[in-house]
């Protein structure tokens, strides 16, 4: 097995509110090998956006990274100079950010704002270099060269996405953060741009972390894909053991929870709401949503432990059992 | 130039000739609605200078309405006017008999446009730069603790702020001249003590007016940079590994430039009107002075054509104002 590219280690994030600390991202380790694609699924205010912002230390007040470590390559992000961290964004670790929509700046043509990218880490490239460089990027991500004198707002919401997978990609990372690239978007491009994604990290073998809450299109995507609730991972696992047999209640649930187009029946959703974040229950966070839980379960928070190979989950039932028995039917929430 | 940027051209030159038209009318109309008779406060003043002859009042006034085209209808006066102005005829003034206004004018204007140049663009970059400083998380403990001192500068109207300024710098440091354009004793060349003498004079008036205005624009500017700064081109933009310099000018300041742009546009009225009495404080032989003089003195044509020139600079101002946004913000060329 190779040597993993990026390497998260117990990483944690708070953001400092007025009722206290809110552990947004809560000593989450993973690790990706070259090439890997990692999926992170998770409803909304579960942390992964900020992890996915953390990831490249972009982290922002009252946000703040309290402990663990990313290792890139090696290298520990977390502790570079802002110099050299500088140095290591787009070169070996890119963003595709949330929003990809407003992710340029509405008054540069699309030109500068690829130039700029590629001169603040190669200031010595010629004018005519980076011409051939940008009009060989957008092309890669099936746009005209010519778009690149286009104003944003002269753009579709589909095509600036891809013009940001550009950028993202102009100078071969070996990593690449994208955070729901495809919110906002319709179906049909959602596709294309998930398509565009996945030939881009062929093409330069870069892992992806691709973040999102849409089940259907990460498990197309990704080789592994990891679950996060209340700021924990709470399991994570090669993509088919994670679909086909999940060993977390909540990875359970979710999938459940997904409209089949060939069975029609009542769509279910998971009674209840995260806990919130400031004051974390003692024990297992998903504890009191959880048909299976027991006592130990809301005293003991439970630890990572890995029950297969590359499948590791952070439940009470493991070992004592082999995979997930069967729950109860979820109670129906009491119509408001 | 693209098709739509001729047509957005075109339509704000449009509207410029409007503005210019409907100002140039209200000026003719207003001081014809005005309570009182020019003439007949003329005639009184000359009764007043009274030289003891007697004189038939019918025939003066009767001559002087002739004169002055008053005993036409109102609709040939307003033609006549229109005919005047392109002569770059406003008339003569009643305190300096005989001498044109134009000619008055022509000798204020120079004076203003410097002072009000030169003092509003320093107040406007130098506070918009502080405003996009302030909001800037990377920014020094230093600049924030400018904000106390500049609300408080942009709270005291221009004039108060001038008299403290002349109350230090002239009366108890001496470093500089109280008041006037010049020394008085100075002949006028185009040489290097003139304009020294000429700098020396517009410190002080230069100073009331950026001191009292450096707070508005950065306080506009700092709430306007702190939601840019909130944007995702900002998070992208740091992500792609640029310098803080680089990210702070070109995707903060650059962005949240936009609306000061219009505010200037907006607030250059006040920025006029307050430089009056700037003007009128330093004795500054500008627009306002003139103004202000001929407002003492009743003298209708000289206040007539200062508004004139002043409605029309502000006129000419919105119009480089809309020209210039365009080039800074590619949405608006529609």
């Amino acid at each position: 097995m190779s040597a993993p590219i990026l390497d998260v280690q117990a990483l944690d994030v708070v953001y400092d509110t007025p009722a206290g600390p809110a552990r947004a991202v809560n000593k989450v380790s993973f690790s990706l090998k070259p090439g890997e694609r990692l999926g992170l699924i998770g409803e909304s205010g579960s942390g992964k956006t900020t992890m996915g912002t953390a990831l490249m230390r972009l982290t922002r007040a009252p946000g703040r990274i309290a402990g663990g470590r990313v290792l890139l390559d090696g290298t520990d992000l977390l502790t570079l100079s802002p110099r050299a961290l500088r140095a290591t964004r787009l070169r070996d670790i890119a963003l595709v950010p949330q929003g990809a929509m407003s992710a340029l700046n509405p008054v540069m043509r699309l030109r500068r704002q690829m130039e700029d990218a590629i001169l603040a880490h190669e200031p010595r490239r010629k004018k005519a270099e980076i011409d051939a460089r940008i009009a060989e990027l957008l092309t890669r991500v099936g746009l005209k060269p010519e778009v690149a004198d286009r104003y944003p707002h002269e753009l579709s919401g589909g095509m600036k996405q891809r013009a940001v997978m550009a950028i993202a990609t102009s100078l071969s990372p070996k990593v690449i953060v994208a955070d729901e690239p495809t919110s906002a978007l319709d179906v049909v491009v959602q596709r294309q741009v998930m398509q565009t994604l996945g030939r881009l990290q062929e093409g330069l073998g870069a892992a992806v972390v691709l973040i999102g809450h849409d089940m259907g299109l990460i498990a197309q995507f990704a080789d592994t894909v990891g679950v996060m609730y209340a700021g924990r991972l709470v399991e994570i696992g090669p993509v088919a053991a994670m679909i086909g047999a999940p060993r977390h209640p909540y990875t359970r649930l979710l999938i459940d929870s997904l409209p089949g187009i060939d069975v029609k029946r009542r769509l279910t959703g998971i009674p209840g709401l995260p806990p919130p974040l400031v004051k974390l229950p003692t024990g297992c966070p998903f504890a009191p949503r959880c048909p299976l839980a027991y006592d130990r379960c809301r005293s003991e928070l439970p630890l990572p432990q890995e029950t297969a190979p590359g499948h590791s989950v952070a439940c009470h039932l493991y070992p004592e059992n082999a995979e997930l028995p069967p729950m109860p039917a979820p109670k129906e929430e009491a119509a408001p | 130039m693209s098709r739509e940027l001729i047509s957005y051209l075109l339509r704000r030159f449009a509207q410029f000739l409007l503005v210019i038209f409907i100002a140039v009318s209200v000026n003719f109309v207003i001081p014809r609605m005005l309570p009182g008779d020019p003439v007949a406060t003329a005639l009184a003043r000359l009764q007043t200078a009274g030289t003891g002859q007697t004189m038939d009042i019918q025939a003066v006034s009767d001559a002087y309405r002739a004169r002055y085209g008053l005993d036409q209808p109102l609709w040939n006066q307003y033609l006549n006017y229109w005919a005047d102005l392109f002569r770059l005829d406003l008339g003569v003034s009643f305190a300096n008999f005989p001498q044109p206004v134009s000619a008055m004018i022509a000798a204020a204007l120079p004076w203003s446009v410097g002072l009000l140049s030169t003092a509003t663009l320093i107040s406007f970059f130098i506070g918009s730069y502080l405003g996009g400083r302030l909001a800037w998380p990377g920014s020094g403990r230093g600049i924030r603790m400018l904000v106390p001192g500049m609300m408080v500068l942009s709270a005291i109207p221009y004039y108060l702020l001038a008299i403290l300024l002349v109350y230090i710098f002239a009366v108890y440091l001496r470093w500089l001249p109280p008041a006037g354009g010049v020394s008085t004793t100075r002949i006028m060349r185009a040489d290097w003590a003139t304009f020294v003498d000429i700098v020396r004079h517009a410190i002080l008036p230069i100073m009331s007016i950026v001191l009292g205005g450096i707070g508005f624009w950065a306080l506009g500017m700092r709430s306007q940079m702190v939601s840019v700064l909130g944007e995702d081109y900002i998070t992208f933009a740091e992500a792609k590994g640029l310098s803080p310099g680089r990210v702070f000018f070109w995707y903060g300041i650059r962005n949240a430039f936009l609306p000061q742009i219009t505010a200037l546009a907006l607030n250059l009225g006040a920025v006029v009107s307050g430089a009056v009495l700037v003007e009128v404080i330093f004795n500054y032989p500008g627009l306002g002075s003139l103004l202000y003089v001929a407002i003492r003195g009743q003298d209708y044509f000289v206040i007539q054509g200062v508004v004139l020139v002043l409605i029309l600079t502000l006129a000419v101002m919105l119009f480089i104002v809309d020209l210039i946004y365009p080039l800074l913000d590619p949405r608006i060329r529609r």
